[in-house]
């Protein structure tokens, strides 16, 4: 019989994993939004972030309040590259075109990766010390506190650009109508370049809090990429809220099947989770019903 | 003012336009008509940067803009009110209007933008109702005129307007035909309407020209082209004159 102490743990730990699931469906989204695509390549951002803070101290020397940032700076940069090498020149394509580069370029960043930094599997440490805090029986690791604390301040500051700045509504309305943002005066190129930035960006800041607890390697971008596309499944695509919620969730729901069924089947979750709303709900849990008259 | 020399365009294999050569002077209301596929809207298109010309010249005020891009071209002054409408669905009313302004917008120029933006809600009442409302759940007539309003925004010295009556009641074309002959009168608009409705646009035209699979067939003022018998055969459903 399980206590509540342990249904606390589970959830605190999904949570944790669920905000890096989490952001990287923000990443999917801002990229979908814009461009209209999913890039596959996402899941290799938020590797990236992580493997790039890591070296950047082993190798580097750098100390690790400043890797840090400069591996998600690293990234993003990478993101920018990803679209002006790959997706810029053939821009225009069916997004199916589009998106098989995407899963190319994917391909290519993790053997990249491995050959830079090999196979083995590297912890980065925790951004602070200290032991775990009890909280109602379970253990709360300061570094959960730090994923919460940069997901909120991350997801809030997306929210804030979409919402409330001019660049951001050119953003949104780029992916409503490229034509019309084009004769609006938007530069669609350049939007397009800055939200794989803005993706690249997020899917790092995921990978780099996430690596003192859960470790990474060379191919830790494949799930936590097929993750964070569950997760925006799940939130509704296109929804960058919906997205953050829906990595959460699926990171809790994840964890509670670990704990409660069976760790072997902790992965299967995410799937299952995803096969079931795209058959039954495949707008998402955040999707809603859509007015408009055309 | 807008002279457009010898344009040529071309859809892979498809001839869209054939030398296609026309004027609109300051403060003109120019009509286009011609039938689906005549190639008017492609005529717009390459005016406003979307569609790239093969050869000939679009010339803005004296300047060359035949190949600049869109989002250049409407800096230069020319603000093109796609067919149809083409609002930013998931965006709220008003900011589909900011959008308008995005080529200029600053925070110097926030306070000035915003009192053109009630400048449209005062020209269209309606609009000013539903500001909050997203763009996607107004009527079809609402979208044209916040197409309008958008376009308008952007602060142009031209206004392009393919088939603004497109899919709307007939009460409503005739509202909207009344806001863009006051648009000319109020605000010293020079525009260029693309129209298969050739009876209304011609009503409120001072001149026009017909667009006959992407060649101009025809020109002259508005009451030459009502009168002309081809075009009330052609385009003003006046079958009774196929026999005379």
């Amino acid at each position: 019989m399980p206590t509540a102490s342990a249904l606390l743990q589970y959830v605190i730990s999904g949570a944790t994993v669920g905000s890096t699931y989490g952001l990287a469906a923000l990443g999917f989204t801002v990229i979908y939004n814009t461009a209209g695509i999913i890039n596959f390549a996402q899941g290799e951002f938020v590797m990236l972030g992580g493997m790039l803070a890591v070296f950047a101290l082993r190798w580097g020397g750098v100390p690790l309040p400043l890797a840090v940032p400069l591996a998600v700076l690293a990234v993003t940069v990478v993101g920018i590259m990803v679209n002006r090498v790959t997706i810029r020149p053939v821009r225009g394509r069916s997004p199916l075109t589009l998106i098989i580069i995407t899963i190319g370029v994917s391909i290519l960043l993790r053997g990249g990766a491995m050959l830079i930094f090999g196979k083995d599997t590297f912890a980065l440490p925790a951004f602070s010390g200290g032991g775990p805090i009890q909280v109602g029986g379970a253990a709360l690791l300061p570094q959960s506190l730090w994923v919460f604390g940069i997901t909120l301040l991350t997801v809030l500051g997306m929210k804030f650009f979409f919402e409330h700045t001019l660049t951001g509504k050119a953003m949104l309305a780029c992916s409503s109508d490229r034509k019309a943002a084009s004769l609006m005066g938007i530069h669609v190129d350049f939007m397009v370049t800055l939200s794989f930035a803005f993706s690249a960006f997020v899917g790092a800041v995921g990978g780099v809090i996430l690596a003192p607890i859960t470790l990474t390697a060379y191919d830790a971008g494949i799930l936590l990429g097929l993750k964070g596309f569950a997760a925006c499944i799940l939130g509704g695509l296109g929804n960058p809220f919906g997205a953050v919620i829906g990595g959460i969730l699926l990171g809790i729901l994840e964890s509670l099947g670990a704990g409660f069924i069976s760790s072997g089947y902790k992965d299967a979750v995410a799937f299952i989770i995803m096969l079931g709303l795209l058959f039954w709900r495949p707008s998402g849990l955040f999707g809603g019903s859509q007015a408009e008259r055309v | 003012m807008l002279r457009i020399k010898n344009l040529q365009v071309y859809y892979g294999m498809i001839h869209a336009l054939r030398a296609v050569s026309l004027h609109v002077k300051e403060k003109e209301i120019v009509a286009l008509i011609g039938a689906n596929g005549a190639g008017k809207t492609t005529l717009l298109s390459a005016v406003s940067g979307l569609v790239r010309p093969a050869s000939g010249e679009v010339n803005f005020y004296g300047k060359d803009i035949t190949h600049e891009r869109a989002d250049r071209i409407v800096r230069e002054g020319i603000a093109h009110v796609p067919e149809g409408r083409h609002v930013f669905k998931p965006l709220s009313v008003e900011d589909n209007l900011l959008l308008g302004s995005y080529h200029r917008y600053s925070l110097r120029r926030r306070v000035a933008i915003r009192g053109e933006i009630d400048g449209i809600f005062s020209l269209f009442p309606v609009l000013a109702d539903r500001r909050k409302q997203l763009a996607g759940t107004l009527s079809g007539g609402e979208q044209q005129m916040l197409a309008i309003g958008r376009a308008l925004l952007s602060s142009p010295k031209a206004l392009l307007l393919d088939e603004p009556s497109m899919g709307l009641a007939p009460k409503i074309v005739k509202e909207i035909f009344g806001h863009i002959s006051k648009l000319r009168k109020e605000r010293d608009m020079t525009i260029f309407l693309v129209e298969q409705n050739a009876r209304g646009a011609l009503s409120i035209a001072d001149r026009g020209y017909v667009l006959e699979t992407g060649r101009v067939v025809l020109h002259g003022s508005s009451e030459e082209l009502l009168a002309n018998r081809d075009v009330q055969r052609a385009y003003l459903g006046r079958e009774d004159l196929t026999e005379g």
